[in-house]
């Protein structure tokens, strides 16, 4: 009664799990019945189109990435690009920080990107209102980080000459943000189109009655972004670029003196810049003159 | 069921039958095999008796609505409670990382520092007290909503509209294997590119996407094609957990005297090969922990008539 053995066994057996699977122990495996064969073949056949369907599906998420169609800015500290995508474990606990709501989470169009935080800089900049790039702090994949390991790659004219100063911090013990490469680097596309080239002033809304970016007018509240709309402006020359910015000497208005004895203007970006984007954003015109190129590396010429 | 068994079962082989059936269990088949009319009666008599309730189904709902809340609600109502989504979080500071994501971040940026590992360590240790896969069926939104799909899909099965076509669950395994692989040699982490879970949980705390069409695509394949595919045959989160539980003493509990046979418990089941004991003669012990497959979700011991399934934990009954 107790010897192990199917002859023994005095038990039921299933008779689906008979056909179905080898049979007990000591007894020769039986072949299955051709139906069931048939049966196992076609889940073969299928399971194998299930493998490559998806793999095949998930692997559409080169596209977007292979083909940069998106060029995105990224948040404060970012690795470099590849490394980024593959650190960065699609948490958003770096858009929960952000106190002006700067960072997004890209989609699906993002391939790989999907899940992947960015800067939309004309729309809402980040201003550093956290004023210790909380993002960095907030990121548990080092993804976005104050200090990156030696082992990861570093190109020339990124890195900051100097920590950068953030002007509402500037009389602070310790004025400087924890920011060691930048983001980008502003230039100004648009020279024809820029109000200061041409000689002009801005009066009002920066960005319009309907914009709904924020700010941080240190001269307002030192601690709580305003919306842009709430903050006219009234300036003889347009100079908004340069004087929203929150770093110090990141970009100046340029004086000179033409031929005609006529003084001109020009914004021009300087070494410190970060690329944050806040003078892309407040920039009045329809289409910003001034923008942030994503990643791009500060050259002496 | 051996431990090597377990594992193999989990990885996509076939259930086999016990080698060796203890004397106790031996006896407890054998009787119920010599007193049918006694035996048809006891079942008729529990049938009568049994109380249809929905206890684990409702109380699982309840914990999974809950956990996800709360990451919403952290972020919308600014409480800071879990701030981040099921990828990664921070309860109370403490970081917390998906293993699968710790996984396929870990295998694409071959750089680990100090938080993602403490986080992965703390998940860890929590997911082997509670139980592995629970997390599937406890805390994923996905399969919550692939449950109500579940249940449209058996409507559908029911008035003969569509069938059921099963896949081979070794499937799961490559899936698992090809996406460790895609992260270590391509440097992105492919997986979370299609990961429902991670794409719901983060449209449920930062608002929709046009990703939710992806997720609505495997919902749509489930109902007319394959029950639960996503997670039966695909999910790769579903088999790191699965190793987790593997060493888990949260389980369901298999109890062979309490056991009609009917085998109410199979139809409900994600993962109905776990449930391979239960069948007439299989069972090698009196009680039978079940399999590291198994979502804890509780729907087999609240379908089982005769208590025949139970939530165990190993070794406390010897301690209290």
């Amino acid at each position: 009664m107790n010897q192990p053995g199917k002859d023994q066994s005095g038990v039921d057996l299933d008779p689906a799990a008979a056909t179905n699977e080898s049979a007990a122990p000591g007894g020769a495996k039986r072949s299955p019945a051709p139906v069931r064969r048939q049966a196992n073949r076609r889940r073969f056949i299928r399971s194998a189109f299930l493998v490559g369907g998806v793999l095949g599906l998930a692997m559409l998420g080169y596209v977007p990435v292979a083909s940069a169609r998106k060029a995105r800015l990224r948040p404060p500290g970012a690795l470099e690009e590849s490394d980024f995508l593959s650190s960065c474990i699609k948490c958003g606990q770096c858009v929960q920080v952000c106190p002006v709501a700067a960072i997004k989470l890209d989609d699906l169009d993002a391939g790989f990107g999907l899940g992947v935080p960015y800067i939309d800089a004309r729309r809402q900049a980040c201003d550093f209102s956290c004023d210790a790039v909380q993002c960095i702090l907030a990121c548990p994949t080092g993804s976005l980080t104050y200090k990156k390991p030696a082992t990861l790659p570093t190109r020339p004219g990124m890195p900051l000459a100097r920590a950068p100063v953030l002007k509402a911090k500037e009389k602070d013990a310790e004025p400087t943000l924890n920011l060691r490469e930048r983001i980008g680097l502003a230039r100004l596309a648009r020279p024809e189109t820029c109000l200061a080239v041409q000689g002009k002033g801005f009066r009002g809304q920066a960005r319009g009655a309907d914009f709904t970016g924020r700010l941080r007018y240190s001269a307002i509240d030192r601690w709580r972004p305003i919306a842009v709309r709430e903050h006219p402006y009234e300036r003889d020359i347009c100079d908004l670029c340069v004087s929203e910015c929150p770093i110090k000497d990141a970009i100046h208005l340029q004086e000179t003196i033409g031929p005609d004895g006529q003084k001109h203007y020009r914004p021009q970006v300087l070494e410190q810049c970060v690329g944050c984007g806040v003078c892309e954003m407040i920039c009045p015109l329809e289409t910003a003159a001034i923008v942030v190129d994503q990643r791009a590396a500060w050259s002496a010429g | 069921m051996s431990q090597l068994e377990a594992l193999r079962v989990l990885f996509g082989a076939a259930p086999q039958k016990p080698p060796v059936i203890s004397p106790a269990a031996r006896q407890v088949h054998s009787l119920k095999r010599m007193t049918k009319a006694d035996f048809a009666a006891l079942k008729q008599h529990a049938h009568d008796h049994q109380l249809v309730n929905h206890k684990w189904r409702n109380r699982r709902w309840l914990v999974l609505i809950l956990v996800n809340l709360l990451f919403t609600f952290s972020f919308w109502l600014d409480i800071q409670m879990l701030e981040g989504s099921l990828t990664a979080s921070r309860f109370v500071g403490f970081h917390l990382i998906d293993l699968n994501s710790a996984l396929q971040v870990m295998l694409a940026h071959k750089h680990v520092i100090v938080n993602l590992f403490i986080g992965t360590v703390t998940v860890f240790v929590l997911w082997v007290a509670l139980g592995g896969r629970s997390f599937c069926s406890w805390v994923c939104p996905y399969h919550l909503v692939a449950e109500w799909f579940e249940w449209l899909h058996l409507q559908l099965v029911a008035k003969k509209r569509v069938s059921d076509h099963e896949f081979h669950r070794g499937a799961r395994s490559i899936f698992w294997l090809v996406f460790s692989l895609l992260a270590l040699l391509s440097g992105y982490t492919v997986f979370e590119t299609i990961s429902p879970t991670g794409i719901l949980s983060r449209a449920l705390i930062y608002g929709p996407s046009l990703a939710l069409g992806w997720v609505l695509v495997l919902l749509v394949f489930e109902v007319v094609y394959s029950r639960r595919a996503w997670c039966r045959y695909v999910c790769p989160i579903g088999l790191t957990y699965g190793i987790v539980g593997a060493v888990s003493p949260l389980r369901i509990e298999y109890r062979l005297e309490n056991c009609f046979h009917e085998g109410d418990c199979r139809k409900v089941c994600l993962v109905p090969h776990v449930l391979d004991v239960v069948i007439k003669g299989r069972a090698a012990e009196l009680r039978e922990p079940i399999g590291p497959d198994c979502t804890r979700c509780g729907l087999c011991v609240d379908v089982c008539p005769s208590g025949a399934l139970v939530f165990s934990v190993k070794g406390l009954d010897r301690l209290l």
